[in-house]
């Protein structure tokens, strides 16, 4: 047995574990009857401890593209395919994922285990909206398929279950019609917090939108923003230069970021000169420009590995949602992090749209997702934290938590016993679980 | 656009270099003993690069098959790459016959049975690649892996002859040494991270390897001066070494 250390992408906790792999299925039933217990395991591109555990299964070799069917857009394919691997397939035909998240390295048995949101939340919802089957093999390796009418119990505890109800093969979802590969971009600049706020209703008709917001600037610019939206060009939209190879992929370029920084180098006043330079360099109040896909949606995949930047000792993101009515929560929150002076380079605004499911994330209200170094005091404050959370109405998401307590989940998701009772139905003995769930107290 | 013939398809190696060779825009035929097992690598070779890709069985240590497989194989390919292999312990092999045929049949006599024939088509035809996948273990034998090294050992020779024999048929052979290499047949082996390649590498030296006709490919450029060390060790000291 390969014993080794694993992490997600925070680095943040590290566990000895044994992962083992397979390409086929009677592989994959094996390997689950022989386990004592184990997680599902994708990309590692969950933050915190969700796919973690002493024993996982790795889905990555389980890679295959199943059927694609052009005319209709329709994909299936096994679980542990990468959605830049799907772009690939999919973009030169004319369509585009329904919905990603802010990095194309992650499975799609992760997608639906994080059951993920993009830019696009509030007009097209979450990945699971677009799925219109998956199978799954459970804790006592038999196979079973789901879909919003069959079996519906499952599925539902399956899109955001973080793979507690079983290990996820294969995938059946709709995708996006595209004319070109290329997104209209706007830009605007937002002075303060009721600004962006008020910007992100006057344009809630766009299709894609989200906002970079600077969370350490205190007076009266505090929350200045600058929000992102964009839709997908039609021909028309393109440059002429353009037009001869409207479906093209952009190239390939990525750069590695080779060592880990001393986790000191990210403090508060490096995190105010980025957001100084990173406002200002929008001279004009709004900028329309048509972009290539890639840098609209995955901005940071082009440094790979940036996660070290934050050094060894990890990063935890902390991200939450708010109900629309709780604009105070947010002041509130953010007042708290600049006093504190724990200045985050990636802090992200959007509105969510309504769903109401039993254990996805998404809900109507505003998510702010930031990232915070490990170190001393961080995780006291975290805790403080949520508890303005809670008390404003809101949640945590479980892809990015390495830390909450079992109160705040449970305060936070209404229906977590109809879940717990679901998955119990399916993993009666706990035999799928991970450090998260345990810690969660999900499976213990 | 060539038709290339990838024999023992199942392997991660395998699926990686018939995804390169299908990314190049060449048809694929996979073969493994368990057909089954392919249908998955070919609805996913066919959607992503839009080449034609077939399956067959084939069964690498049933050699009285060979003849009939190679014939039933519509049209004949113009690369052949062999890539099917196994090692298993090799101190509980030494004291299995079974298993120690197991190695020596499915490392070289299989490949050698079907590269005959597969020779003698090409021969005729003038023409055509054919790729074998050996081990830097055929190059010296060591006490942990000697088995399997000397059964890589013959297949190395054989692809070496074979070169010699078919170049005046314009015929090409390649001979690929992988150094260690991320698979399910290392997954309980622990390799130095430095010195492991993973199984894209494998098939980006492959491809490289048939475009530019080169003939011994070690996927890691240092392998070859580690075997080259590893040859030129005096046997008086290598016999007392724990390698």
């Amino acid at each position: 047995m390969a014993q080794k250390n694993i992490a997600n992408w925070g680095n943040y906790p590290v566990v000895e574990s044994n992962e083992r792999s397979f390409s086929f299925d009677e592989q994959l039933e094996q390997l689950v009857e022989e386990s004592i217990h184990f997680i599902p395991r994708g990309n590692g591109r969950c933050y915190g401890d969700a796919s973690l555990g002493e024993e996982t299964i790795s889905t990555l070799k389980y890679d295959k593209v199943l059927s694609f069917d052009t005319v209709n857009g329709i994909l299936e394919c096994q679980s542990g395919l990468t959605l830049d691997k799907i772009l690939e397939i999919i973009v030169p035909k004319g369509w585009f994922l329904p919905v990603t998240p802010g990095t194309k390295f992650i499975t799609v048995g992760g997608a639906v285990g994080s059951d993920v949101h993009g830019k696009n939340h509030h007009v097209d919802g979450s990945f699971s909206n677009h799925i219109i089957e998956m199978q799954l093999i459970l804790a006592d390796s038999s196979t079973i398929v789901c879909s919003p009418e069959k079996n519906a119990d499952l599925f539902e505890a399956t899109c955001g279950g973080m793979g507690l109800t079983g290990l996820i093969t294969k995938v059946k979802f709709r995708l996006k019609k595209i004319e070109t590969s290329y997104i209209k971009q706007k830009q605007i600049k937002a002075e303060s917090l009721d600004d962006i706020i008020r910007l992100f209703e006057e344009y809630k008709h766009s299709t894609y939108s989200v906002a970079w917001i600077d969370c350490l600037k205190k007076g009266q610019h505090f929350g200045r923003s600058i929000l992102i939206l964009g839709e997908h060009a039609k021909l028309e939209d393109l440059p002429e230069k353009l037009k001869s190879d409207p479906l093209k992929l952009p190239a390939k370029k990525s750069i590695p970021f080779p060592i880990n920084l001393p986790s000191w180098v990210l403090n508060s006043l490096t995190v105010k000169l980025f957001n100084f330079l990173y406002y200002g360099k929008n001279f004009k109040k709004e900028i329309n420009n048509v972009v290539s896909y890639e840098p609209f949606f995955y901005p940071l995949d082009a440094i790979l590995n940036w996660n070290r930047g934050y050094g060894k000792k990890g990063f935890v993101q902390y991200q939450f949602v708010l109900p629309l009515e709780a604009k105070q929560g947010l002041v509130e929150i953010l007042q708290r992090i600049s006093n504190k002076g724990l200045g985050s380079f990636l802090a992200v605004l959007k509105v969510f749209g309504r769903q109401d499911s039993i254990i996805s994330f998404p809900k109507e209200g505003y998510t702010l997702a930031l990232d915070f170094p490990v170190r001393k005091g961080l995780f006291e404050f975290l805790d403080e934290l949520d508890q303005v959370v809670l008390q404003y109405g809101g949640r945590l998401y479980m892809s990015k938590d390495a830390r909450m307590k079992p109160e705040v989940l449970r305060a936070g998701y209404p229906k977590l016993s109809e879940f717990r009772k679901i998955v119990n139905k399916y993993n009666p003995t706990n035999k799928i679980r991970s450090v998260q769930s345990d810690r969660l107290e999900l499976t213990t | 656009m060539s038709t290339v013939l990838i024999l023992g398809a199942t392997s991660d190696m395998a699926v990686a270099i018939a995804r390169k060779m299908a990314a190049k825009g060449n048809n694929i035929q996979l073969a493994a003993r368990n057909a089954g097992r392919l249908q998955a690598l070919q609805s996913d070779i066919s959607i992503r690069y839009g080449v034609n890709c077939a399956i067959y069985e084939f069964d690498a240590t049933d050699f009285a098959t060979h003849s009939s497989f190679y014939l039933s194989l519509s049209p004949k390919p113009d690369i052949v790459i062999c890539v099917f292999g196994y090692m298993s312990d090799t101190l509980a092999a030494s004291k299995n016959w079974e298993e120690s045929l197991k190695i020596i049949n499915s490392n070289y006599t299989g490949a050698v049975s079907v590269l005959n024939i597969v020779a003698e088509d090409f021969a005729e035809r003038n023409s055509g690649t054919i790729v074998g996948i050996s081990s830097v273990a055929g190059e010296r034998g060591r006490q942990s892996n000697y088995i399997y090294g000397s059964a890589k050992a013959g297949f190395t020779a054989y692809l070496s002859g074979l070169r010699n024999r078919l170049y005046k048929h314009k015929v090409h052979v390649v001979s690929v040494l992988p150094g260690f290499v991320n698979t399910k047949m290392t997954a309980e082996l622990k390799l130095p991270p430095l010195l492991t390649a993973d199984t894209e590498q494998v098939a980006a030296a492959v491809e490289k390897a048939i475009g530019k006709k080169q003939n011994v490919v070690y996927v890691k450029w240092f392998w070859k001066w580690i075997m080259m060390i590893i040859k030129s060790i005096p046997e008086n000291i290598f016999k007392k070494k724990n390698l």
